[in-house]
């Protein structure tokens, strides 16, 4: 078989093990509609200062951002280090599969997992709070934002997981950095309503830039002015997205380990 | 110890016409000629100032099931481990299938299988499905249907694999790592844990494979094991190597005497002999009929391996 077929093979069994996790399936691709639905129902129906704009979709933008955080980042940090512990790399290493193989399937189920997700998400913003979708030119933005924010933080979870030794001690970093990053990079918060210092330290991380250009894609055009900078900035958004791959590939590609450590 | 490659070890099988090693078959020879499949030469590991592996040779020819022997913390898994390229050695010379395991590349692993010790992957899979998908990466497998006739699963082809016992779990492991149809097999501690009756079908299914030629190395810590599956059983204790033997050299190390036990009114007494006939015949007419808790027992294999890991401890 052909790598590409092998890789295509991975992605499926991934998928379909996986879906057959209920604990994987409701935490990880219902977990933004949750929030969406939890949030929304307290003050979802309010308008922002005669925006007509409501706070359910205002939500939406960084619902999707945490979303990716979730299916890339912390899926695979937590996935990779239960998988160096129960013996699927050592497998996967000792077999003659290609070892890209492997890195295929983790991608294509985190792709797989944020599309069920935002899908869902998506459809209950429109069913419940009149959420507009997306224009013509949205969906594409979309596609690249997603495309660049899933693979560096897909990579970074990669490469968290060599640092984590056990699946308790994989969570209990990546859930605080999640956090951390979701509260300073305007994805629960408004982002200019933060501290400068918070502001200025978000803007190195890749969230802050993901979440203002899916706030392009799902907030009308005038919302730009809300912006930090004025505007939404996506050049600047794909640049610094696109260096982050760089720096996630150089990270994960230098750090995964197929062993456990030593004992 | 036979060394092949070495002159002195060949001898002339003159229903054959060829030299070849000593108990060389037809068959054997048509597959093997005899070809080392492994050769270590002062294989050494060593972690810090501890040293796991500490100088160690080992050559196993082709259709060989070589044993290794040892009490836990031996440098038995290290020393497979690094057989199989997943560690990296200290020193010393390595061939593995003509390679070293270091720099193989996936051909190289197409030829090889591998049973590690506690894999707890694949939860949520079925038995078919982890077969079909491993399968895939190599070049000629076996079909599912084959491979799990083989290991005694084709029942469990259906079955989500958390679901199996421990015994069937290892079994699926063992399918895993021959579904690629491998020249040379590790297995690691394949039957730790396991009850009587799951050790024994476990075993069947390792005499399955040598009647297919597989050449296997297995690490072991139970002896009976050992002298059941192996060919030849390399003793390894504190990362040396204590005897490289057949099993049944192994047993005539030690004192052939054997030891007759009884009871009396002052208790069990112990006699050893290399008579034991003589002894009841003559206790037979101490007691007048049956002597009581009556046992003759010959030494074990496992005395003599205990004998051996006594005497360099």
């Amino acid at each position: 078989m052909t790598v590409l077929a092998l890789s295509w093979r991975r992605v499926v069994f991934e998928i379909r093990t996986t879906l057959r996790d209920r604990n994987a399936v409701i935490f990880s691709m219902l977990f933004p509609l949750f929030l969406l639905v939890l949030f929304g129902s307290v003050f979802g129906h309010q308008e922002i200062a005669n925006t007509r704009v409501t706070i359910a979709a205002y939500l939406v933008p960084g619902l999707v951002a945490s979303g990716l955080l979730y299916s890339a980042f912390q899926l695979l940090a937590i996935s990779a280090t239960q998988e160096r512990r129960d013996g699927t790399l050592t497998r996967f290493y000792l077999s003659p599969m290609p070892r890209s193989v492997y890195f295929v399937g983790k991608l294509g189920l985190s792709v797989f997992v944020y599309i069920v997700q935002i899908a869902l998400l998506i459809a209950a913003a429109r069913a419940l709070f009149a959420v507009r979708l997306p224009s013509g030119g949205g969906w594409w933005t979309l596609t690249w934002v997603s495309v660049l924010g899933l693979a560096s933080s897909a990579l970074l979870g990669l490469a968290m997981s060599t640092g984590a030794k056990t699946v308790n001690s994989a969570s209990a970093i990546t859930v605080p950095v999640v956090l951390f990053f979701q509260f300073t990079s305007g994805v629960y918060f408004v982002y200019t309503d933060l501290p400068q210092w918070m502001q200025r330290l978000a803007a190195i991380f890749p969230l802050k830039w993901l979440a203002q250009a899916l706030r392009s894609v799902f907030l009308p055009a005038r919302f730009g002015h809300f912006e930090a900078a004025g505007t939404f900035e996506l050049a600047r958004c794909a640049q610094i997205l696109g260096l982050w791959v760089l720096i996630a590939v150089v990270l994960a590609g230098r750090t995964f380990r197929w062993r456990p450590a030593s004992q | 110890m036979r060394r092949f490659g070495d002159p002195e070890g060949l001898v002339f099988h003159r229903s054959l016409g060829v030299f070849g090693c000593p108990g060389l078959r037809k068959d054997v020879l048509l597959v093997s000629l005899c070809v080392e499949v492994i050769a270590t030469r002062d294989l050494v590991k060593t972690y810090g100032a501890a040293s796991a592996v500490a100088g160690f040779d080992l050559d196993v020819a082709a259709g060989e099931c070589v044993a290794l022997l040892g009490p836990n913390g031996a440098g038995k898994t290290t020393t497979v481990e690094i057989l199989e390229g997943l560690r990296v050695r200290s020193g010393g010379s390595v061939t593995v299938l003509g390679q070293d395991p270091q720099n193989a590349e996936r051909a190289w692993r197409a030829r090889i299988g591998v049973v590690t010790q506690l894999a707890t992957d694949l939860q949520f899979a079925t038995v078919g499905e982890a077969v079909d998908h491993f399968a895939r990466g190599y070049p000629t497998p076996r079909s599912r249907h084959e491979t799990l006739e083989l290991v005694g699963l084709r029942e469990q082809a259906g079955q989500r694999v958390a679901t199996l016992s421990g015994g069937q779990r290892r079994r699926l492991d063992v399918a895993l790592g021959i579904v690629g149809r491998p020249e040379l097999l590790f297995l690691d501690e394949p039957t730790t844990g396991f009850d009587p009756g799951a050790r024994r079908t476990f075993w069947g299914v390792v005499q399955a494979l040598r009647e297919e030629r597989t050449t296997i190395v297995l690490t072991t810590h139970y002896l009976d094991e050992a002298d059941t599956l192996a060919d030849r059983i390399v003793i390894i204790a504190h990362g040396r190597k204590v005897a490289d033997t057949e099993p049944h050299e192994l047993r005539s190390r030690v004192p052939r005497d054997a030891v007759v036990r009884w009871r009396d009114d002052q208790g069990v007494h112990e006699l050893a002999t290399s008579s034991p006939t003589a002894a009841i015949a003559r206790l037979g007419a101490e007691f007048d009929g049956e002597i009581p808790g009556l046992e003759v027992t010959r030494p074990s294999l496992e005395e003599a391996y205990l004998e051996l890991l006594g005497d360099i401890a």
